[in-house]
């Protein structure tokens, strides 16, 4: 028989996080920090719109970019939170999460050979998806002496005559790192000098702990026409499981992405766009107070493994932190492992975020007090057992 | 910073002075000072634990009273309050929009205790001119919390 696979996907490992999860689900009594998901169900009354539209019957199709009503929530929504304005009929399109208009994105954009800048540690589907849609993907490796933010400087080291996209996943999964205005803007000169486009997955926008709020790089000058803004409903509204995202690009862009999504998904799932709508016009409270209560235990978490002698830079995005476990002399997966094994605690390798993540860990504050304590009480006790194994701290 | 620490020590007030600074990113003795100042204006008026009853062998029973008051000349609401509320089955007291004027909030051991006080206690009180007494049969949510049993969480272990 011939080998039914495709060579290109053949070649892609799996995601890293894949056999952590098969491990730790085989185990009995597993305390996680490892979901990208927030703890908070959603709102009530976001879900009871979406309970009411299937009690209206409102059970079929939508138009392929996505209800109407919804794409002209998410222009005001985009106008009201990041100054950036974008035209619902011929500009934004709503996907099924934000991971379909990463990979639609890429599709619409890439020739065989172009080369797409992928900042790292980075969340897992960028480069597989940039693969199979026939780019060339390119690591930055980020450094935390650096933040995790990405700099001028290695931006350009690695700009080539065949690079067309650099993505920008900021507020950061799995670092937490986020880039302010002055930051983004050295980076959109640099884009606009070597003429790329940028994929800026901005779905953790509405988590950032810092003075100032997210800043879109779509609203800088001369960038909306070349950036395609991806952002959607998991994160900022506790809507995972509805599976919705959305993208907003140029015209041109648009039409073309909805091609793809017209063909290969049709449209996204109406009950979640109806319940969506509401999220748009009605949860800024809710978010106020979601994004509070990360904040609350983003301080606890940060204080904790800090003064527990773990080496952690600050984020302020998201809700993960990012401690560097090199001062073990072990690599991520290995420290990952035996915590897991020897204190039944799952946090994810850092290297499951790409080469750069080599050295650290990924730890979710998407999780009660209660549940932070309990395993951190488990994470002191492995770091204490570690040192001592080690003959003291090496300080 | 008030509000904060009244966010969060309205759903747990058993949080330890320790980790409450750290949540809020202020000094422990900030914010102990803080509540103590609060304690000593009466914002906080108590440390209470909420407890679902119909999950112990107690009885107890608890009832809405809505009380229709004449406030007497010289004699306003407050203080015909303060002769409702110091009976210590008055659990809650409040002064109501609406078609009546108190709402009496009280708890017994048995519906027949209950029947007793509004008969024998509150209803021959000189200003009351009539009552309307309501059982309470099932609590199912109360100071914002569900009273059935914990949810778990459901998510997946691991995910990007």
């Amino acid at each position: 028989m011939r080998d039914p696979l495709n060579k290109l996907i053949s070649a892609i490992p799996p995601s890293g996080i894949r056999k952590f999860f098969d491990i730790a689900s085989e185990m009995e009594g597993v305390i996680s920090l490892g979901v990208g998901e927030p703890d908070f169900d959603t709102p009530w009354h976001v879900r009871e719109e979406g309970i009411y539209s299937l009690e209206k019957g409102r059970t079929f199709y939508t138009a392929n970019a996505g209800l109407r009503d919804l794409r002209v929530e998410i222009r005001n929504y985009l106008e009201r939170h990041y100054q950036v304005s974008y035209d619902p009929d011929k500009e934004i399109l709503v996907t099924v999460g934000g991971s379909e208009a990463i990979d639609i994105a890429f599709r619409a954009m890439l020739d065989p050979g172009d080369e797409v800048l992928v900042p790292q540690p980075s969340f897992v589907s960028y480069v597989p998806c940039a693969v199979l849609a026939g780019g060339v993907a390119v690591p930055i490796a980020l450094e935390e002496k650096d933040q995790f933010r990405l700099t001028p400087e290695k931006l350009l080291e690695k700009i080539t005559p065949k690079t067309k996209i650099l993505v920008l996943p900021f507020p950061n999964n799995p670092t937490g790192a986020i880039m302010n205005r002055e930051e983004l803007e050295a980076i959109a000169k640099i884009v606009i000098d070597h003429d790329l486009f940028v994929l800026s997955d901005e779905i953790y926008s509405e988590l950032t702990f810092g003075e100032e709020p997210h800043v879109t790089i779509a609203s800088l000058p001369g960038m909306k026409e070349r950036t395609v803004l991806i952002n959607g409903f998991s994160k900022a509204f506790a809507m995972t499981g509805w599976r919705l995202g959305y993208a907003c690009a140029p015209a041109p862009l648009l039409k073309q992405m909805l091609k793809i999504h017209q063909f290969a998904i049709m449209c996204a799932p109406t009950t979640s766009q109806y319940a969506a709508i509401d999220a748009m016009k009605n949860c800024d409270e809710d978010v106020k107070q979601m994004r509070e209560s990360y904040d609350q235990r983003r301080r606890y978490l940060l204080h904790e493994l800090r003064d527990m002698g773990m080496e952690c830079f600050e984020p302020l995005g998201a809700f993960y932190m990012f401690p560097s476990v090199k001062r073990f002399g072990m690599t991520s997966d290995a420290f990952a492992m035996r915590l897991l094994e020897e204190e039944k605690v799952a946090v994810v390798p850092g290297s499951a975020f790409g080469d750069a993540g080599e050295g650290y860990l990924r730890i979710s504050y998407a999780y009660s007090l209660k549940s932070l304590k309990e395993a951190l009480a488990k994470i002191r006790r492995f770091v204490e057992r570690l040192d001592a194994e080690q003959g003291g701290r090496a300080e | 910073m008030r509000e904060k620490i009244l966010a969060v020590i309205e759903k747990n007030s058993r949080i330890d002075i320790h980790d409450l600074a750290i949540l809020l990113g202020e000094s422990e003795a900030a914010v102990a000072n803080e509540i103590a100042e609060m304690e000593k204006e009466r914002i906080i008026c108590g440390y209470h634990t909420l407890i679902n009853w119909d999950n112990t062998s107690e009885e107890k029973v608890s009832a809405l009273i809505e009380v229709k008051v004449t406030p007497q000349r010289g004699m306003g609401f407050d203080k015909l309050a303060e002769r409702i509320y110091q009976y210590s089955e008055v659990n809650a007291l409040y002064l109501m929009a609406g078609g009546f004027d108190f709402m009496v909030i009280i708890e017994g051991k048995t519906m027949r205790q209950v029947a007793q006080f509004v008969s024998d206690k509150l209803a021959p009180l000189d200003s009351v001119l009539s009552t309307a007494t309501h059982f309470v049969l099932k609590k199912y949510k109360d100071h914002g919390t569900v009273l059935s049993d914990e949810v778990e969480d459901e998510r997946m272990l691991i995910t990007p």
